[in-house]
């Protein structure tokens, strides 16, 4: 049962666009797809590694970015959306190491802040240099995908599909890492990094490995956000898109795949589809009974305040999350099964 | 040439000299001991061998190569593999992936590798899982293969601790106390094991407090008081030794 359940998932989750044919919750369901991908790139730092990273949006922003550069009216450059992919990636990957090493020396909540420094710089420089980045305007009119003559446009079926096709690869990939000697070495290093490095670990190359390889898939979103939507400004990657996607591993259970999954899908349905119907929905009720408090309100105004009540919540009762991996579980409940303190890599 | 030398070796630490002109040989094939009162200085040496701290003065020389400072991880390379005084598992993996850690030094695959699973990666691992199971076997702990780290009794905590540094191969062993905590009868078998690993053609150089396992198993003791060596020799020469007796009881004894 349990190992037909993912094709299962699979061939149902392929359906999906022929049975609900809304454009809006298409547009919805292929948004949460990017943050699937976001989260798995914060899960290779965070959850494999032990890397508190906070300022994870700076790397979808790069990512976002790059591709609006240079498939655009902004410089009149125009490179072929599919390369720009890899091309994105490696750039964001790039920074991924620019970024990672200054913090490689420091612990817990020290990482925690350059970290959080770095996302806050990079959507400040994107709306600073203006005469490049279009300032907090940002750049629009981004080209938009071709496959085999076929224009993607505005349609959100094709972006459904595409972000699919790639969380399924994306899925070989991190599940073959985490059982390999990086993926060893990751987990050795979340354990006790002294102990990881006699064992002949170079933590320093195994630490920006998962800096670059984690930025490498938020690069990914970028170009694909940048694509679907024909415009990027800095104010979609700044310091709550972090808290958003660092809600989706925390909520769903870090370090382990399905729960990854699970909680990106639950955070990114109530951002892009939920909370934006409850909203409409509200609305109406509102106009129907005449009360204007309802008919104005706008729920979406509500969502950092509800990720905030998901996460404090989520700590307090159930802090491995959803799908925890076992490791995590045991980390967290340790204390009330032997009275002894947890050992958990600062 | 001895197998590791270290050469009027010393750390400062601010005022504090922690070790002070240690000259020292292991000769390959031993079982040295490292002993002496809380506080005078072992462990730094440990430290400082496995590169956790870089030398003040003197230097340290293992096969001929000068290893000065140089990274954990590069010592282990070099043959050199280590337990803790204060266990250092990791604690949330199996047992078998700790010792699979272990061999990280030996291994030869890439990111790429691992990310694609090539055949080298997969041969590789296939390698690495056999011989990890082969020191469980050993070491007794193949009950436990699935189990995590942090799940066994103490005594076998320091087992797969022991473990973990021979899967790198090592030609020199340094066990950090690891007699702390036990009682007789898993002293006994620890004796019993520190020897077959010298058998196995490991050289071991071994911190203690307990004088029984000291003196059951040890071809060569070193006696250190507040950073510097005080005497050197067989076991039954230093245990006689009146400033061995002085440091570890106190003037006037």
């Amino acid at each position: 049962m349990k190992r037909v359940l993912p094709f299962v998932i699979v061939v149902a989750l392929a359906f999906v666009p022929l049975l609900d044919r809304n454009a809006s919750h298409i547009s919805a369901y292929a948004d949460t797809g990017g943050l699937v991908l976001l989260a798995f790139g914060l899960n290779i730092i965070v959850g494999y590694t032990g890397l508190l990273a906070l300022g994870f949006a700076a790397f979808f922003a790069i990512g976002a970015y790059t591709y609006a550069f240079l498939a655009s009216p902004q410089f009149g450059i125009h490179l072929n959306f599919w390369p720009m992919i890899l091309v994105s990636a490696a750039v964001a990957a790039l920074f991924g190491l620019v970024l990672g090493a200054p913090t490689l020396r420091l612990r817990g909540d020290y990482l925690a802040i350059v970290t959080l420094g770095f996302g806050e710089i990079v959507p400040q420089v994107l709306q600073n240099l203006d005469k490049w980045t279009g300032g907090p305007d940002g750049i629009a009119g981004i080209d938009q995908p071709r496959l085999f003559g076929f224009g993607f446009g505005f349609n959100p079926v094709p972006y459904y599909y595409l972000y699919m096709a790639i969380i399924l690869v994306s899925l070989w990939l991190l599940n073959n890492l985490r059982h390999s000697r990086i993926g060893r070495s990751w987990m050795a290093i979340r354990e006790d990094e002294l102990a990881a490095a006699h064992m002949g670990i170079n933590t320093t190359t195994a630490k920006l490995a998962a800096f670059s390889l984690g930025a490498a898939f938020a690069g990914v979103a970028g170009v694909l956000f940048a694509a679907k939507l024909s415009t990027v400004s800095p104010s979609g990657f700044d310091f709550n898109t972090s808290v958003m996607i660092l809600a989706a591993l925390v909520l769903g259970g870090m370090g382990n795949l399905p729960g990854v999954i699970t909680g990106a899908t639950i955070i990114g349905l109530l951002n892009f589809l939920i909370l934006p119907q409850a909203t409409n929905w509200v609305q109406t009720l509102g106009q129907q009974l005449h009360l204007a408090s309802l008919a104005g309100i706008d729920l979406n105004q509500y969502r950092f305040l509800l990720y905030g009540i998901i996460l404090v919540t989520v700590m307090l009762f159930r802090p491995e999350g959803l799908i925890p991996s076992a490791t995590r579980r045991a980390e967290l409940h340790a204390e009330e099964q032997s009275g002894a303190p947890a050992q958990a890599g600062a | 040439m001895a197998l590791l030398e270290l050469r009027s070796l010393g750390k400062n630490f601010g005022g504090l000299a922690a070790v002070k002109d240690l000259t020292l040989d292991v000769q390959a094939g031993g079982i040295i001991s490292l002993i002496g009162p809380n506080g005078a200085g072992k462990s730094t040496v440990f430290n400082l061998i496995t590169g956790i701290y870089a030398p003040t003065e003197g230097s340290i020389v293992f096969e001929g190569r000068v290893l000065d400072g140089m990274r954990p991880d590069r010592v282990t390379a070099a043959g050199i593999a280590r337990t803790f005084q204060n266990i250092r598992l990791f604690s949330f993996m199996s047992v078998l992936e700790n010792v699979m850690v272990g061999r990280n030094a030996r291994m030869h695959a890439s990111i790429a590798d691992g990310a694609l699973r090539t055949p080298r990666a997969t041969s590789e691992d296939r390698e690495v899982k056999r011989r990890a199971q082969e020191l469980l076997d050993f070491f007794g702990l193949a009950p436990y293969t699935s189990e995590w780290a942090r799940n066994l009794p103490y005594g076998m905590q320091r087992r797969l601790e022991i473990a973990r540094a021979l899967a790198s191969e090592p030609r020199l062993l340094l066990l950090d106390e690891p007699g702390a905590g036990t009682n007789p009868a898993e002293k006994q078998a620890l004796m019993r094991l520190v020897q077959s690993i010298r058998e196995r053609g490991v050289t071991v150089l071994l911190i203690e407090h307990d004088m029984q396992l000291v003196m059951g198993i040890s071809d060569e003791v070193h006696v250190l008081d507040y950073g510097e060596q005080i005497a050197c020799g067989p076991p039954d020469q230093v245990r006689h030794d009146p400033r061995v007796i002085e440091a570890y009881l106190g003037k006037g004894a």
